[in-house]
Order: structure tokens, then sequence, then C-alpha cells
């Protein structure tokens, strides 16, 4: 199945918008992205190794919190899964959180 | 108040109106009614940027009766390349007076309220209060934090955009029983985890685009027709042309709009989002010329004692941990070691002298001078970066 990189983690990508794993649960899908791109893994997970807060996952059209079995939801090839990042711009000056 | 009521209690239109809006009249979904809700509505745009743009010269164009624009920003040259209510010789003004201008060329009869200030969590709900319906075309996790918390407290639905690079997202957000933006994202990322300047810029048709809709959802939102995006989230993507859309949950646990909330007035924004007034303490002693505050144990210098320093001959050694990209477009000389690389490349860097970092505007070089220190380098963060001593030493450094 596919998974959708949002733009700020497509760095960590190789600048895949999308990458192609074979997995048979949204987790096993993650494992398997943060397997081929390590770097990907903190910014999805915390030290913990619970998705982060702010980041979104959704299967489909579904967020991923709401799915009964979260995390552990069963997933087929034509599934499409996408990580969801909070973006503030608005196209005004680059105030990334004064990290410019 | 019954339908009737309510429409006796709408604005009349004029002949001019008529004539006008005769393109809306002829739309049965619009028609008189609903050109005279327009005429009634006061929408409120927070921001004139990318967003704002197109978003007040369509609801301008559009009839609606009053817009409020916040902004407390000056005409950048370099908003020209996607704010296009404003115009080159608008460089250097306020952008409200700016924008203004535009709008009442379009509409003179429009009423434009000019909030020439910086939203925050003292004069919000003030600003809110007056008007029927906030768009959000701001441009940090503060204000949007800000902006949703305001909404839901004073139940006022707010047209939501945002854009990256090539990137968008477009929902209502604080609608009756809508989700809001905490239901999205309960909590914003840490700065360490925002993508910098560097990976920053913006297409500048794109906040055309999500403008445009955020635009078309407050009138929606005005008239009562179609289905306006509340719990759907739509994804623009401009570089594939692609256009998602995902569902949005009302989150029972919401700190401010589920059952039990615990946020119940505006909070402070910067801490909430780990942006301590550092950054500006830095460039207030700057100007006051005194010695600036260590930064997590950098050293921080400004841009005058890096001039004070070659001019006197001590060959200070600069590194310059921005792109190569960026270093085509300005540098100080330095020695040139993306912030990427700099892990890896430590061996190009003397051990036997301080190295000033640099980048844009010290938010990189602060990051890469903590790792340098970490390894045993004796480092300094240029304060303010290239901008600062474009700004404050040679104006003639491009700024970008």
């Amino acid at each position: 199945m596919d998974i959708y990189i949002p733009t700020p983690l497509r760095a960590y990508t190789g600048q895949q918008a999308t990458v192609s794993v074979e997995a048979d649960t949204v987790d096993a899908a993650l494992a398997q992205l943060t397997t081929a791109h390590p770097e990907l893994k903190r910014h999805l997970f915390n030290d913990d190794g619970r998705l982060r807060a702010f980041v979104n996952l959704y299967l489909n059209d579904e967020d991923v919190r709401y799915l009964p079995e979260k995390q552990g939801t069963k997933t087929t090839q034509s599934d499409a899964l996408s990580i969801i990042p909070s973006i503030a711009g608005g196209g005004g000056e680059a105030r990334y959180s004064g990290r410019c | 108040m019954s339908s009737l009521a309510e429409a006796t209690a709408l604005p009349e239109l004029t002949t001019d109106d008529l004539q006008r809006y005769a393109r809306h009249l002829i739309l049965p979904e619009v028609g008189l009614e609903g050109q005279r809700k327009l005429k009634a509505a006061r929408v409120l745009c927070v921001g004139t940027g990318g967003l704002g743009a197109p978003l007040a010269l369509y609801l301008a164009a559009a009839g609606i009766g009053t817009l409020g624009l916040v902004d407390f920003d000056t005409v950048d040259l370099s908003n020209l390349q996607r704010q296009i209510i404003h115009a080159t010789p608008d460089v250097g003004r306020l952008k409200v007076d700016s924008a203004a201008n535009k709008l009442l060329a379009l509409n003179p009869a429009l009423h434009v309220v000019r909030h020439n200030t910086m939203l925050t969590s003292a004069n919000a709900l003030e600003i809110f209060r007056d008007y029927d319906v906030i768009a959000d075309g701001t441009d940090n996790f503060q204000t949007r934090y800000l902006v949703n918390d305001a909404c839901v407290l004073l139940g006022k639905p707010n047209a939501y955009g945002s854009i990256f690079r090539f990137e968008g997202q477009c929902t209502v957000f604080a609608a009756e029983d809508g989700p809001c933006y905490r239901c999205l994202y309960p909590e914003p990322p840490p700065p360490g985890l925002v993508p910098s300047c560097a990976e920053g810029g913006v297409l500048g048709i794109l906040p055309g685009l999500v403008g445009v809709l955020q635009a078309t959802e407050v009138i929606k939102l005005t008239l009562g027709i179609g289905a306006p995006l509340i719990g759907r989230l739509l994804l623009i993507d401009a570089l594939s042309t692609r256009f998602r859309e995902l569902k949005l949950r009302k989150n029972p646990d919401c700190p401010v709009c589920g059952t039990h909330p615990t946020v119940t007035e505006l909070i402070d924004y910067n801490q909430f989002c780990g942006v301590a007034g550092a950054e500006e303490s830095v460039r207030e002693a700057a100007v006051k010329g005194g010695a600036l505050p260590q930064q997590n144990g950098v050293n921080q210098i400004p841009v005058q004692e890096l001039k004070r320093r070659r001019e006197a001959g001590e060959n200070p050694f600069v590194l310059d941990v921005r792109e190569p990209w960026e270093y085509q477009i300005a540098n100080l000389g330095g020695h040139l070691i993306p912030q990427g690389e700099l892990a890896a490349r430590t061996g190009e860097l003397p051990r036997d002298q301080t190295i000033v970092v640099q980048c844009k505007s010290g938010g990189r070089s602060q990051n890469a001078a903590e790792l340098l220190q970490a390894r045993g380098f004796r480092v300094e963060n240029l304060a303010g970066g290239i901008t600062g001593w474009s700004n404050e030493i040679d104006p003639s450094v491009p700024k970008y």
C-alpha cells in the first residue's frame, strides 16, 4: 500500500511523496516506513514509541485514532495511509516558530 | 428571529447594488435575499498576507458589507510574489492601509475596519466579538491556536486555510457541533521539529488557491447554502494537482470544545507553542548594544561585533550553515557547510580559534553551534544572521 508523505517530512524520504510498503496493519506499515527511512522516526514517534500528538494518521479518509483497532487496524494493498502534519503557513513571512 | 423578521432586518440593496451584483441576483441560490445577507455580513480577515489578500478581495467583490482586517505588518517587496492585494508603490506602507485602499477601489460601498495590531490573548475576544465569521490567514502556530480558541469561546465559525511550499489545507473549524483546530491538532509541534525557513518557501499562486477556497466557505456560511467544509479537511497538492478530503471528527475530550473543556479563557500561546520571547530579547539587547544572553549555553554575538572584529583584522572564522542556493543569493564570505552535512564534515573546522556560526537569522546556526560545542569546538552564534547584517551593517546585502 502507499503511504503519503507530506511536504515537511519529504526531506527524510529522499523527497519521495509516496512510499510503498507491503503490510497487513497500520503499525506494520509504519514500522516498514521508518525502517526504510530511519530519520522519520523521531518526527513521527516520541521517546516512548507512541505517535506524536501533532501528527495525524489517516487510513484512507478516516482518522486512525477513531478506528476501533486504531494502529492495529488491518490493511490491504489498495488502502492508502496518509500522514497529516500541522502546517501553519499563511503566505506571510517565514515565521516558523522563530527557528529561521 | 422568524425568517420574515430576519428578512426585514436585512439592509436594502441600492440601484448600484442591483447592477453590481446582477450575476449573483440571477442565481436562485443567492438572489435578492442572499445578496442582502452578504451586505449585512461582518467578516474578519486575520492577516492580509498570502491567504488574506485573495480572500479579502473576493469577499469585497462579492458584496460582504463589513470587512475587518487584522495586520501589524508593513508591505515588503518580497510579499508581492503572492500578496496580490498589495502593489509595488505600497512597499513600506501599513498592510491594513494598503489593503483597505484596494478593497475600497474595488467596492466603495464596503465598510472596512482596520485593526493595525498584532492579535493577542488580550485583544482577540474584543476584536472578534463584532464579526459573524472569522477567516484565519495567519502564518504561525501561536496565532492559529489563539484564533481557534477565541472562535470556540465566542461560537464563531473559522474559515481556515494554511499552506506550506506546494501544499495547502482548508476547512471550517468551530462551527456549531463541528470540530475545532485542537480536535485535529491537540498540541503544536515543538519548535525543533518545525521546518526551518530553508525548508520553507511557498509557490506564489498556492495562497491564491487556498484563500479563494476560504472565501467560498465564508460566502456559503453567510448564505446558508451548499455543504460547507465542516468536519472535512481538504488537502491541496499543487505539484500533483491533487485534491483529497479527509473526515474530521469532533473530539469529545477536546480541551477547548469538548464536553468538559479545560481551556475556558485565552492562554499564553507563545508558552503553549514553546516559543518564549527569547528571540525578542536577543534583538532588544542587540539594539541597546549590550551583551547578549547565552542561548542553551552558546554565546551570542551581535552583527556589530563581527564587523568590529573584521575591521580590527582579527580575521574571525565564519561558518555559514545555510543551503548552497541561499549562499548564492547572499553571503558574508563564510565557510559553507549546510546544517544537514555538518555532523559529517567537522574535520573542515579549526579547533584553535573561535568559530562564528551564521545562518539566515540565527535559528539554524544556534542548532549548529550547539552541535559543535558538544563536540568540543569553541563557537559563537551570530544573532540575527545575515538578515541582521543586512539590516544593521550593510543594506546592499540582499534579504530574501
